[in-house]
C-alpha cells in the first residue's frame, strides 16, 4: 500500500490536481463553485462505473445505489436530525454496499445486456416504491437540511466544496490502491478471457462482486454528496431510469483511462447542461444528445484520450 | 422551423422594446435602470401547454405593459420602483432537484434580482429552502400545496395564490350549496403534495360542513403526468360515489376528460374539477354541460364574460389581441405576482427616496392588500406572505350564441370564508369546525 | 364481484394489447438486430404526434371523422420509413461490430435528440385528436362503459401477432431472416444482403413503435415528454418474455396488463413496483425470459 502510494504517479498527480481545485475554488464565483461540487459528486458514481466498464459490464441501473444514497441522507436528517457530512455519507454508502452486497450474489452471474437490464429492474423497483409511498416523499421527494462538518456549520458552500474535494480524493486514490493490487490488475483480464482466469485460480464470480459493491458503495456516496450539495432529494432526478442512463453516458465520455478521468468528465458534463440549458431551453437535451453521440463516434475512449493525446504530442515536441 | 420564428417573433419584439425603452429612460433618476427577474414556468413538458406558456404569456404581458407605464390606473406609474424589468425564462420541467441546480444557476451565475414563478408545488417545496439560505426574494405564483408556509417559517419567500385549503373548501361549500342531494363521493388526485393535500382538506370540509356525507375508501392517487386512467375510470365507475373530487391539472386533466367522456363517466358521475379550466378550453365543445369547474380564483372561464371590473377587462382584452385566446388561470396568477412585486418596488422606492434594498423590499411586500386582475388579495397569512381571495366555481354551460365554451351558476366564495385566520394551522381549524369563517 | 372481476380482466387486457403493439417493435429489432432500442420510445411519441397533428389538421379542414384511422396508419408507416431510415443508415449501421451495450447508449443519445425535435417541430401545445375515439362511441360490459376504440385495440393487436407469426414462419422473408439471425457472416457469404435485411427489419420495429403511438393518441394528450415511461415499460415487457421473442412478447404484454390492472383496482400504491418486481423477478430465474429464443445466448 505504502509502496503504491509512494511510486503511482496517478496517485501524485490526483493528490496534486485535487488539492489545487480545494484552494481555487475559494476564489471562483459560486456557480462556478457549484457546478464543480455538483460534478464531482456525480463522478464518484461514474468512478464505480468505470471499474465495472473495465471489466466489460455496464449497468444501466445505478441509479439505484445513486437514489439509496440520496434518501439515506435525506431520510436520517428528517428522522433524526442528523446533519455531520462524515455521518451521513458513512451511513449511505454502508446501505448502498449493503444492498449491493445482496444483489451482487445475483447479480455478478450476469454479462452483457442482462448484466445492464437487471440493474434497470432493480432502480424501477426502488423508483415504483418512492413515487407511490407518500411517507417518502412520494413524486415531490423532500428537502435536505444544511451538511454540518464535525459540529462545525459553516457559513458558506466552500466547506462544503473542500469537504467534497477531499471525499473525491479519497475515493480517487483508493480506488488506484485497489486496481493495482492482484485482484485489481484482473480488471481486464475479466472482461478479455473469463475462463483464462479462472484457470489462473481467481474466482470471476467473487472478483466481480467485490466490483459491485465498490461500485455500489461509491454511487451511494455520489448520490449522499448530490443531496447535501443539492439540498434536495426527489425520485425523478434521483432515481428514474434516465439518471441511470446519465451517469453511463459521463462514464463513456470521460472514457476508462485513469482515476481522475470520471471527475473530469463529471464536471465537464455539468458545465455542459447548464450552457445547453441556457442556451437553448427549449433543445438543450438535444445538444447534450448529440455530444453524446459525437463522443461515442469520433472519442470512443473519452475524453481522457483526447487529453492523453495532447499530454503525449507535447511530450514530442518538447 | 416556422413554429421557432412565430415563437421567436413576439419574444424579439419585446426584447426590442424593451432595449429601446432602456435607451428612453437612462436619464431617469434611479440608481439602477434595469432589474432582472427570473420567471420560472413550464417550457416544455405536458404542463407547459395548459399552464406554463399561458402563465409566460400573461408575465409577459403585464412585464411589458408595466416597462411602458400603459398599465390602468391605480397602476399605471412605470416601471419596477423607476426600473425596467428584464424577464429571464426558465423551463420549470425536469423535477425538484433540477429545479433547485437552475434556481442557484438564476441567483448565483444570472444575479437576478428576484425570482417570480413555480406551478407545480413540488418545484415550490424544493425552492423554498433554498430561496432562504441563498436569501432570494422568490414569489410563487400558481403552486397551491399548504404545507408550503405550515411546514416552516420562510424569510424570503412570498406567495399570491391561495393554498389548496381553500379551494377545497370553496370547492365542499360549492356543491353542498348546489348539490345537496350528492352525499358520496370519491377523488382522483395526483399523487404529489397538491393532490394529497387537496383530497385531504376537500373530504375533511365535506365531513365538517355535511356530517351526513361519506367518502369513499378507495379514492385514486396515479402519478403525476401518466396520461393514461383506463383502470382508474372503471375502479370509479364500479365506486357507488356520486361525486368524483379532481384536482388534476396541466395535461392529465384533460387526457382524463377525453377518457372519461367516451366511457359515460359524465352521465353517471358529477365531476368537481378543483382547477380544470384549461381542458375547458381546450376541448371545446366536446365537454359535456354541467361540470363542476373552477380556476383557484377569479380568473379564466369564470370571469371573462363579467368584465366590470377595468383591470380584469384591461387583462382580458389586451391578452386576446396580443396572443389571439382567451387568459387562461396561470396567466392571471404570473400576472399578479409581476404586479405584486412592482408594488412592493414601487412602495419600498418611495421610503427609500431611491432604489431600494432587497429587504426594504420584502418588508414593503409583507401583508399589504392590492388590487388585481383578479379583484382584491390580501396577504392575510404566514406573517404577511400568503395571499388569500375569493374562489369560486360554476358549471360547464356551451355557449351556442358565441360558439365558445361558457359556465353559468357561478359563485364566489369570499377570502376568510374559506380560509383560516392567521396563526392557526388548516386541519386544526377544520377540525374545531372553522370558528371565525365569514361567509356571507 | 364478477363485474369487478370482468373489468379489470378488461382494463388489464386493454393495456397489455397496448403493450404489446409498443413492445413487439422492440423485440423484433433485438432478436434481428442484437440491438436494445433506447429510441424506441421516441418513435413512440413520433408516432403520437404525427397521427395527433394529422388528425387534427383534418377535422379543421372539414374531413370525416373517420379518415383518422387512415392517418395513424399512414403516420406509423411515414415516422417508420424515415425515422428508421435515419437512424439505421447514420448511426447504427456505423456500430454493429460494437459493444451492444455501447449501441443501446448511441441510442439513448438518439432519443434524447428526438425528443427535442419533437418540440421544435411540433411546439409545446398539447394535441388533442379525440375524433377517431369519439365517433365509435362506447358499450356497457360488466356494468361499465367501455369506449369501442380501446376495445379495437385488441384486434389491432391480434392483427400485429397473427401478421408477425405468419411472415417470420410463412414467408420466404421469414426464412431469410431467420438465417440472418442465425449467422450474419454466413448468410453475407451466401449472397444476402444483410445491410439490407437489417434495414427493412428496423423499419418495420420503428413503424411499429409509431404505431403504438399513433393509436394511443386519439385517446389522451399528446404533450411533450410522451415517450419516457414507456420505454422501461416495453423494456420490461420484451425482458418478462424472452428478448426477441414475438409469442414472448405477448405473453409478457400480457402479464404486466393484468397485474397492473389488478394493482390499480385493490392495491394502488402497488401499480408501478409490481410491473418492475415482475421484471426483476423472471430475469433472476429465467434470465433469458419466459420464451426464449431458439438461440441459447451466452449470459
Amino acid at each position: 500500500m505504502n509502496q503504491i502510494l509512494k511510486n503511482d504517479a496517478t496517485i501524485r498527480w490526483a493528490v496534486l490536481g485535487f488539492f489545487v481545485l480545494a484552494v481555487a475554488g475559494y476564489f471562483m464565483e459560486a456557480w462556478v463553485q457549484n457546478n464543480i461540487m455538483f460534478g464531482l459528486a456525480r463522478g464518484l458514481a461514474v468512478l464505480g462505473l468505470m471499474v465495472l466498464w473495465r471489466t466489460g459490464l455496464i449497468s444501466f441501473g445505478h441509479a439505484l445505489y445513486f437514489g439509496i444514497g440520496a434518501y439515506v441522507v435525506g431520510l436520517v436528517d428528517r428522522n433524526f436530525g442528523i446533519s455531520d457530512i462524515f455521518l451521513r455519507l458513512f451511513l449511505a454508502v454502508g446501505a448502498s454496499a449493503f444492498v449491493g452486497f445482496f444483489l451482487g450474489f445475483i447479480l455478478r452471474k450476469y454479462r452483457g445486456i442482462f448484466f445492464a437490464m437487471l440493474n434497470l429492474a432493480f432502480s424501477m423497483v426502488l423508483y415504483g416504491i418512492l413515487v407511490k409511498v407518500e411517507s417518502l416523499g412520494s413524486t415531490d421527494g423532500f428537502s435536505v437540511s444544511q451538511t454540518t462538518i464535525l459540529g462545525w456549520t459553516p457559513e458558506n458552500k466552500y466547506a462544503l466544496f473542500a469537504a467534497i474535494v477531499f471525499v473525491c480524493a479519497v475515493g480517487a486514490i483508493l480506488v488506484q490502491c485497489y486496481l493495482k493490487t492482484a485482484l485489481g490488475t484482473l480488471t481486464t483480464a475479466i472482461r478479455d478471457n473469463e475462463l483464462r482466469v479462472e484457470y489462473l485460480g481467481f474466482s470471476v464470480a467473487r472478483a466481480i462482486h467485490l466490483k459491485y459493491i465498490m461500485s455500489a458503495g461509491l454511487a451511494g456516496a455520489s448520490g449522499a454528496l448530490l443531496a447535501m450539495a443539492l439540498g434536495q432529494v426527489d425520485p425523478d432526478s434521483m432515481v428514474n431510469w434516465p439518471v441511470s442512463g446519465e451517469l453511463v453516458f459521463i462514464t463513456v465520455m470521460a472514457g476508462p483511462g485513469s482515476v481522475i478521468a470520471p471527475f473530469l468528465g463529471g464536471v465537464a458534463f455539468e458545465f455542459l447542461r447548464t450552457y445547453a440549458f441556457e442556451l437553448a431551453p427549449e433543445a438543450w437535451q438535444l445538444i447534450v444528445g448529440a455530444t453524446l453521440l459525437g463522443i461515442i463516434f469520433f472519442l470512443p475512449m473519452g475524453l481522457w484520450s483526447l487529453l492523453e493525446r495532447i499530454w503525449k504530442r507535447r511530450g514530442v515536441s518538447s | 422551423m416556422v413554429n421557432i420564428l412565430k415563437r421567436a417573433k413576439p419574444r424579439l419584439a419585446a426584447l426590442a422594446s424593451c432595449l429601446l425603452l432602456a435607451a428612453v429612460t437612462t436619464g431617469s433618476a434611479s440608481a439602477k435602470d434595469t432589474i432582472k427577474v427570473g420567471v420560472v414556468t413550464f417550457l416544455s413538458g405536458p404542463a407547459a401547454g395548459p399552464f406554463g406558456v399561458p402563465g409566460k404569456n400573461g408575465a409577459e404581458l403585464v412585464i411589458d405593459a408595466i416597462n411602458a407605464g400603459t398599465l390602468p390606473a391605480p397602476h399605471n406609474s412605470k416601471g419596477f420602483g423607476g426600473a425596467t424589468l428584464e424577464p429571464l425564462f426558465i423551463d420549470e420541467s425536469g423535477g425538484g432537484a433540477k429545479q433547485v441546480a437552475e434556481y442557484r444557476n438564476l441567483v448565483e451565475k444570472q444575479k437576478v434580482d428576484a425570482v417570480i414563478g413555480y406551478i407545480s408545488s413540488g418545484s415550490c417545496m424544493a425552492i423554498a429552502p433554498i430561496a432562504d439560505e441563498l436569501q432570494k426574494l422568490t414569489i410563487m405564483s400558481v403552486c397551491g400545496t399548504p404545507r408550503l408556509f405550515e411546514e416552516k417559517d420562510r424569510s424570503h419567500v412570498f406567495r399570491t395564490q391561495g393554498n389548496a385549503v381553500g379551494d377545497s373548501i370553496a370547492a365542499a361549500r360549492y356543491m353542498i350549496e348546489m348539490f345537496p342531494e350528492l352525499k358520496t363521493y370519491t377523488g382522483i388526485n395526483q399523487n404529489y403534495a397538491w393532490g394529497q393535500d387537496s383530497w385531504k382538506f376537500y373530504s375533511l370540509a365535506m365531513q365538517k360542513l355535511d356530517p351526513t356525507s361519506k367518502a369513499s375508501s378507495k379514492p385514486q392517487f396515479p402519478k403525476l403526468f401518466s396520461g393514461q386512467y383506463s383502470a382508474e375510470i372503471s375502479t370509479m365507475l364500479l365506486d357507488k360515489s356520486a361525486v368524483v373530487h379532481t384536482s388534476f391539472w396541466d395535461g392529465d386533466i384533460e387526457a382524463f376528460m377525453l377518457q372519461g367522456m367516451v366511457r359515460g363517466f359524465f352521465q353517471q358521475k358529477k365531476l368537481v374539477s378543483v382547477t380544470g379550466a384549461s381542458a375547458v378550453d381546450s376541448l371545446g365543445k366536446k365537454i359535456p354541460d354541467g361540470v363542476v369547474i373552477g380556476t383557484r380564483g377569479k380568473y379564466g372561464l369564470l370571469v371573462r364574460n363579467d368584465l366590470s371590473d377595468p383591470l380584469n377587462a384591461w387583462f382580458v382584452r389586451e391578452y386576446k389581441t396580443k396572443y389571439g385566446v382567451y387568459p387562461l388561470a396561470p396567466s392571471y396568477q404570473y400576472a399578479k405576482a409581476i404586479l405584486y412585486y412592482k408594488l412592493g418596488m414601487d412602495k419600498a422606492a418611495q421610503a427609500a427616496g431611491g432604489f431600494p434594498s432587497q429587504d426594504e423590499v420584502m418588508q414593503s411586500l409583507k401583508g399589504i392588500s392590492f388590487q388585481s386582475f383578479d379583484g382584491e388579495v390580501s396577504m392575510a397569512l404566514a406573517k404577511g406572505r400568503q395571499a388569500i381571495h375569493p374562489v369560486g366555481y360554476g358549471l360547464t354551460k356551451w355557449d351556442a350564441k358565441k360558439g365558445e365554451p361558457g359556465v353559468e351558476k357561478v359563485r364566489f366564495y369570499g377570502a376568510e370564508c374559506i380560509n383560516p385566520p392567521e396563526g392557526i394551522l388548516s386541519e386544526d381549524w377544520l377540525n374545531a369546525g372553522m370558528p371565525g369563517a365569514k361567509c356571507n | 364481484m364478477l363485474a369487478q372481476v370482468v373489468t379489470i380482466l378488461l382494463d388489464g387486457l386493454n393495456y397489455a394489447s397496448f403493450l404489446f403493439i409498443v413492445s413487439v417493435g422492440l423485440t423484433i429489432v433485438f432478436g434481428v438486430l442484437k440491438i436494445l432500442n433506447v429510441a424506441h420510445g421516441a418513435f413512440y411519441a413520433w408516432g403520437a404526434y404525427a397521427a395527433a397533428f394529422s388528425i387534427t389538421q383534418a377535422g379543421e379542414l372539414g374531413y370525416p371523422d373517420w379518415i383518422g384511422f387512415l392517418l395513424i396508419f399512414a403516420s406509423s408507416i411515414i415516422v417508420g420509413l424515415v425515422l428508421g431510415t435515419i437512424l439505421e443508415r447514420l448511426v447504427l449501421s456505423r456500430m454493429y461490430a460494437q459493444d451492444e451495450v455501447l449501441i443501446a447508449l448511441a441510442t439513448f443519445g438518439v432519443f434524447l435528440c428526438l425528443e427535442d425535435a419533437i418540440l421544435l417541430v411540433f411546439g409545446v401545445d398539447p394535441y388533442f385528436a379525440y375524433q377517431p375515439m369519439a365517433v365509435l362511441g362506447n358499450v356497457v360490459i360488466g356494468g361499465v362503459f367501455r369506449d369501442v376504440y380501446s376495445l379495437t385495440l385488441f384486434a389491432l393487436a391480434l392483427v400485429v401477432a397473427v401478421s408477425c407469426w405468419w411472415v417470420l414462419t410463412k414467408t420466404k422473408w421469414g426464412k431469410l431472416i431467420a438465417v440472418v439471425i442465425y449467422d450474419r457472416e454466413i448468410s453475407q457469404a451466401m449472397g444476402i444482403n444483410v445491410s439490407a435485411v437489417y434495414l427493412i427489419v428496423f423499419i418495420i420495429g420503428a413503424a411499429l413503435g409509431a404505431l403504438g403511438g399513433a393509436y394511443v393518441a386519439p385517446t389522451t394528450s399528446v404533450a411533450p415528454g410522451f415517450g419516457i415511461d414507456v420505454i422501461v415499460l416495453s423494456f420490461a415487457v420484451v425482458v418478462i418474455g424472452g428478448m426477441g421473442s414475438i409469442p414472448g412478447a405477448l405473453i409478457g404484454s400480457i402479464l404486466v396488463g393484468v397485474l397492473r390492472a389488478v394493482a390499480v383496482h385493490q392495491f394502488p400504491e402497488l401499480e408501478l413496483f409490481v410491473v418492475f418486481a415482475v421484471m426483476a423477478g423472471v430475469l433472476i430465474v429465467r434470465p433469458e425470459g419466459l420464451f426464449a429464443p431458439p438461440k441459447a445466448r451466452t449470459i
